[in-house]
């Protein structure tokens, strides 16, 4: 079992866009809230951190359900980015998410909006909050307007990039929708931007039918796939764009255990995000924490940040 | 409310009709915190979804919850396959129960009637005493109005909507626990023909009725809850949606609720299940 020696000898954390976390596994954005949900399990602060809930300028009631469907190793959602409104986030979500056991571990706040202005008005409001790093959301794919249209293109993620990066002085991460034809091209997009980090991969564009009824089972028709059936998706999309550029790297898309984190950071990911598999099983982050020390333990890894990139390609 | 994310044993399996299923499961710290109404959260083998299962009784002194289930799908089929001494990985209890006259934190820690529920301020109901309450449901929505009627006993009536006899569900459950029972099926072949709707008017007509519970498809708890309002009785209704992490963080398990004229999504997980029912957006 895992010592106080040992557990004085690892080092578990991890720097993403010049920001310390004090371990690589983050809940993604989505499945976490603001950090309220969970804290009859586990004190928040074992997190390495938190991408809260997507923001937009103003509250949003998000789509009309069925929002969720089950699929072979994974799920649809077609949430539709319902959330409080970035306001509503800095006055009352931060000050208790900070003081509520968050000293240490990162707050990410997640943001989203139909136009650059949006966005940048966004940014301009966290700008003087002590949230740690902004994540931009280019790549929702249940909302009409915005989100991914921003995401799909280099272009897109250009101009979006810049009017955030204009906005804020924070660190910037930009996440990346995989429902394009070649990740790296948008990665260097936001890179050559001024993004600090790329987080990837958001949710897979997909769709189940109802043979009963003829209906699409999620009342949006399409929604975006998660869990663990995209993981090799997102494993081989982090080793593309990690090579591609000289950002950061954080890597999401069916994390589910200690191994796949460890996978996710072999393939050039310095943090993972853990989304769907929280849905299952609400522990995960506590196994995949613990998973990471012993699997430190047992292959003689003193930092984890070491494993980042060390995949040897054939 | 505290929830708990854990493994626990089936004590007791029963099929209580065609593709039914009652199980037992014992956890103590989850049933120390539960009230009617609230649901389980239960982590399938193989499935990426968990599934909301409503309680449907609670033992206080035993420390175990029941629940019943249908096999819908792939997952309650797995499910069933489980016998008495397996392991059930559940999130629980969760959501807001019926606001029942009984509760559980008793400042004076008598017993009510049946020796399981601790009621609020005295061991009687809060209700004055010629009052009563209803029940109503249809199908695999009766399950959690179980709870919520045994607390009342004699003083409750469940009204049960089944397609025909050989669906009829848990309507002894509530016969031994001194509940009223009267039974619908959509064929007649067995007690009152027709909807719950018509029996629903009656009892409501005698003017004792102090609150009325509902649980099962949309379309009769949108008959119900007009039944009520033309009748001016407050009514709660248990509300079911497709669902993700059971705790309100993920925002999929939406149900329009409108307060004040005022439409908003709320979370069926958290917010719910049971809403009140002049606030449903139906």
């Amino acid at each position: 079992m895992n010592g106080t020696v040992n557990s004085q000898k690892r080092d578990l954390t991890v720097t993403v866009a010049g920001v310390k976390f004090p371990n690589p596994v983050i809940a993604a954005s989505g499945v976490y809230g603001f950090g309220e949900y969970y804290t009859d399990l586990y004190p928040l602060n074992i997190l390495g951190g938190i991408s809260c809930k997507g923001l937009t300028l103003n509250k949003k009631d998000g789509n009309i359900p069925p929002r969720v469907a089950e699929t072979p190793a994974g799920m649809l959602n077609a949430v539709g980015l319902q959330n409080p409104g970035i306001d509503f986030f800095i006055n009352t979500h931060l000050p208790r998410l900070r003081k509520g056991g968050f000293p240490q571990s990162v707050i990410i706040a997640n943001i989203a909006g139909e136009t650059p202005e949006d966005y940048a008005e966004i940014a301009r409001r966290l700008d003087e909050t002590d949230v740690d790093m902004l994540e931009l959301n280019i790549s929702c794919p249940n909302v009409k307007k915005g989100g991914a249209a921003w995401g799909i293109s280099s272009e897109g993620a250009v101009i979006v990039t810049k009017a955030v990066r204009n906005a804020t002085k924070k660190p910037l991460m930009v996440k990346l929708t995989p429902n394009v034809t070649d990740i790296t091209e948008v990665a260097k997009a936001a890179e050559s931007e001024g993004a600090d980090a790329i987080s990837l991969i958001n949710t897979l564009l997909g769709m189940r039918i109802d043979i009963k009824t003829k209906r699409p089972v999620l009342r949006n028709n399409v929604g975006g796939l998660s869990g663990p059936a995209v993981f090799p998706v997102a494993v081989r999309m982090v080793w593309q764009v990690a090579r591609a550029v000289n950002i950061d790297v954080v890597g999401m898309g069916g994390v589910n255990s200690a191994e796949d984190a460890v996978e996710m950071m072999l393939a050039g990911a310095k943090a993972v995000q853990i989304g769907t598999a929280i849905i299952s099983d609400p522990l995960a982050p506590l196994k995949i924490i613990g998973g990471l020390e012993h699997y430190m333990d047992v292959n003689g890894i003193k930092r984890i940040a070491d494993i980042t990139g060390k995949v040897q390609p054939w | 409310m505290p929830y708990r994310c854990g493994s626990y044993h089936i004590i007791e399996k029963t099929a209580i009709s065609a593709g039914i299923y009652s199980y037992v499961i014992l956890c103590p710290e989850v049933a120390e915190e539960a009230k009617p109404g609230q649901f389980v959260h239960i982590k399938v083998e193989g499935f990426t979804l968990r599934r909301p299962l409503s309680i449907c009784d609670i033992d206080y002194k035993n420390g175990s919850v029941r629940i019943v289930f249908e096999i819908r799908g792939n997952g309650t089929a797995r499910l069933s396959v489980l016998n008495v001494g397996d392991s059930i990985d559940m999130i629980a209890p969760l959501g807001n129960g019926f606001t029942l006259p009984y509760g559980k934190s008793a400042p004076d820690g008598k017993s009510a009637p049946d020796g399981k529920f601790t009621p609020v301020g005295k061991s009687a109901p809060i209700i004055a005493p010629d009052r009563r309450i209803i029940v109503v449901g249809g199908g695999i929505g009766i399950p959690p109005l179980l709870g919520a009627a045994k607390v009342m006993r004699e003083r409750a009536t469940a009204i049960l909507g089944f397609k025909s006899y050989d669906k009829v569900i848990l309507a002894n459950d509530f016969k031994q626990n001194h509940v009223h029972v009267i039974t619908c099926t959509d064929d007649g072949s067995v007690g009152i023909r027709g909807t719950v709707i018509p029996p629903l008017e009656t009892e409501l007509a005698k003017n004792d009725v102090e609150m009325v519970y509902a649980c099962g498809p949309l379309k009769m708890l949108a008959a119900i809850v007009k039944t009520c309002q033309q009748a001016g009785v407050k009514c709660e209704v248990s509300m079911e949606q497709r669902m993700g992490c059971g705790v309100g963080a993920c925002a999929v398990c939406a149900c329009a609720i409108r307060k004040q004229d005022k439409e908003s999504m709320l979370m069926v997980c958290r917010d719910g299940p049971v809403f009140k029912g002049e606030e449903l957006v139906l």
